[in-house]
């Protein structure tokens, strides 16, 4: 049996929760290595190589990335993390 | 000094080190545990339980150094916050550093001294080859990997590097310069490094 989804059932999810509005910011430090700052965004968040490599040059040219975003306590793990690596990032409330 | 890094079949890494580089690179690696040292233990402070219950500290490092190695959480070195909302991200910062600090600098020291002892064992090995070569499995690989960049930030940090060095203007100092053999290390660990994650890269 079919059940015809009504159109609007997709539309909800694209909305961002109200809850989950943090994000982690990874700043320029002239000490890193490029190929390390790759190496950890591959490693840790699991991106592919692309996606690792672009955002080591947002670092690198405009001051600072967001590397991912989620709920503030997920977000404390992931600053945790890349103070692990030596990278020097924050969180903070997306605005 | 070949200063490289090479793969080996099992994922991990070798590299050929011979006395002298093994001797300045255990003597960074042992400073490196110092200056991390064991945090905002209490004095007097015996009890393993103690240390089990003890909270971090709140308050920054005031060494620029460790201050690099163990940053606020909330501050960003880029933006300008109102004075209530700054208040805030300090207060925020604090109690974030009070639950992870400790553990984190655990973790550095040990990636310090698991590279000490590796170098010791280089040293004491029954038949010594010259030079040595050192081999990493793939999780010692990445502990050095962690600790070799701790020491770069370190040493960056007491040398004032900036983007700019990257030219190589620190290189050029004259040798008469105090900062010269501090230079020199920071130039090396940076090739050890960069190719010891070209072996990691996934």
């Amino acid at each position: 049996m079919e059940i015809e989804r009504p159109e609007s059932s997709e539309a909800p999810s694209m909305v961002p929760e109200p809850d989950v509005p943090w994000v982690t910011v990874v700043h320029n430090d002239p000490v890193n290595l490029m190929s390390y700052v790759t190496y950890v965004f591959q490693s840790y968040f699991g991106y592919p190589k692309d996606k690792a490599h672009r955002l080591m040059l947002d670092v690198h040219h405009k001051g600072r990335a967001i590397v991912s975003s989620g709920s503030r306590e997920e977000m404390e793990r992931d600053v945790q993390a890349m103070h692990g690596y030596g990278l020097w990032a924050t969180l903070q409330q997306e605005r | 000094m070949s200063g490289r890094f090479e793969p080996l079949p099992n994922g991990g890494a070798a590299l050929a080190l011979d006395e002298v580089e093994i001797s300045i690179l255990r003597s960074l690696a042992v400073q490196l545990a110092e200056l991390i040292g064991p945090g905002g233990q209490p004095e007097g402070a015996t009890d393993p339980l103690d240390a089990l219950f003890a909270e971090g500290p709140s308050k920054p490092p005031a060494d620029p150094a460790l201050a690099r190695l163990f940053p606020d959480a909330y501050v960003a070195p880029d933006e300008e916050l109102g004075a209530e909302k700054e208040k805030e991200a300090r207060a925020a910062s604090a109690e974030f550093r009070r639950y992870t600090e400790n553990d984190l600098r655990a973790r550095k020291r040990d990636d310090a001294l698991a590279m000490v002892r590796d170098l010791d064992a280089l040293t004491s090995a029954e038949v010594t080859r010259v030079p040595a070569v050192l081999e990493l499995e793939p999780a010692k690989a990445r502990q050095w990997l962690g600790a070799l960049n701790d020491l770069r930030l370190a040493i960056g940090t007491r040398l004032e590097v900036t983007e700019e060095d990257d030219g190589g203007e620190l290189l050029q100092l004259p040798d008469s310069d105090p900062r010269k053999p501090m230079v020199m290390a920071y130039f090396w660990l940076g090739g050890l490094q960069e190719t010891l994650v070209e072996t990691l890269m996934p």
